[in-house]
């Protein structure tokens, strides 16, 4: 399969993600520039993370009007499985492919560190092949990842299962001191009401490999893998 | 055309930056700060521009709807 990773000016995660993905087994992972205006043929669609356009005005509000967007979402739209890693997620975010918004972390402070996730919902195309309540060790690398939505909107989050990852403390219970930066409901990670837009803070393409100290952060791209390569076989 | 935007937090949201800048005041003598909010101002020149055309770049570019408020002063 093919994955096309978005590099916007000042993205730098972009490299990682590209040689996380090329160590699964046929998978091709390409950098695809922003100035692009088509993503005919990729199978996925990774939007990394990094600090798009210096993080000028808000994170993500520059880049999410850079070409390449019109065809992130022409294929969001499509049902191809867009994913957005830190800055990627405030991008999706500001560009209306998910609800909400990520603010300045609560305590002012760049949080970088390696902390836990609790899987919330197996049942979506980024995590079918986690297990329900399973705890991951990712890092963590951002200063503006406090994840808030209008009361409303957060309720049908909730209600639809969108919320894939909550930060909890390592035996998995969701508390406050877990918390890295004050998103509402300890949020971690939320995909669209369609399952094929999934947004994260964490850096999964970080521990991918037992030399950077971790693998914790291979089943989400493992899942997003099955997902596109199952209904083919 | 010569106009002025100033981006404020929503009142509902909470905004920690101001929150810490007005502990600093209070570091500082000021007594009886109640509230401090940290916003944007941004200027713009711009030639041949409608008021529509840019209530709506503040909109889609310049603010967060979701988090944040506007307000558009024209200038000249």
């Amino acid at each position: 399969m093919r994955v096309a990773v978005i590099q916007f000016p000042g993205s730098n995660c972009d490299t990682d993600c590209q040689a996380a993905l090329a160590s699964f087994p046929g998978v091709s992972a390409e950098i695809v520039w922003h100035k692009e205006t088509s993503l005919a043929g990729y199978d996925a669609i990774v939007l990394p993370g990094g600090f798009s356009y210096g993080d000028y005005l808000r994170c993500g509000s520059i880049a999410r009007f850079s070409p390449i967007m019109g065809a992130v979402r022409t294929a969001a739209d499509a049902g191809v499985l867009v994913l957005g890693i830190c800055n990627g997620f405030q991008i999706l975010c500001e560009a209306g492919l998910l609800p909400g918004t990520l603010m300045r972390n609560n305590g002012l402070l760049f949080r970088c560190e390696s902390l836990h996730l609790r899987v919330e919902n197996t049942d979506a195309p980024f995590t079918s092949a986690l297990r329900k309540g399973q705890v991951l060790e990712i890092p963590i690398a951002h200063g503006e990842g406090n994840y808030f939505a209008e009361p409303e909107i957060l309720k049908q989050l909730e209600a639809n299962g969108q919320v894939l990852l909550r930060y909890c403390d390592a035996s998995g219970n969701v508390t406050t001191e877990a918390n890295p930066n004050g998103s509402l409901g300890n949020i971690a990670g939320i995909c669209s009401h369609g399952r094929n837009v999934f947004g994260l803070m964490p850096h999964p393409e970080r521990v991918c490999d037992p030399i950077l100290g971790g693998t914790d952060g291979r089943g989400l791209f493992q899942s997003m893998i099955e997902a596109v390569e199952k209904p083919k076989s | 055309m010569k106009a002025v935007v100033t981006v404020m937090p929503k009142p509902a949201i909470l905004d920690p930056a101001g929150v810490a800048a007005g502990r600093a005041m209070e570091h500082l003598g000021l007594k009886g700060v109640r509230s401090v909010r940290i916003g944007k101002s941004i200027e713009i020149e711009v030639e041949g521009a409608d008021e529509k055309q840019l209530h709506e770049i503040c909109h889609d570019l310049l603010s967060n709807p979701v988090v944040e408020d506007y307000t558009l002063r024209i200038l000249s």
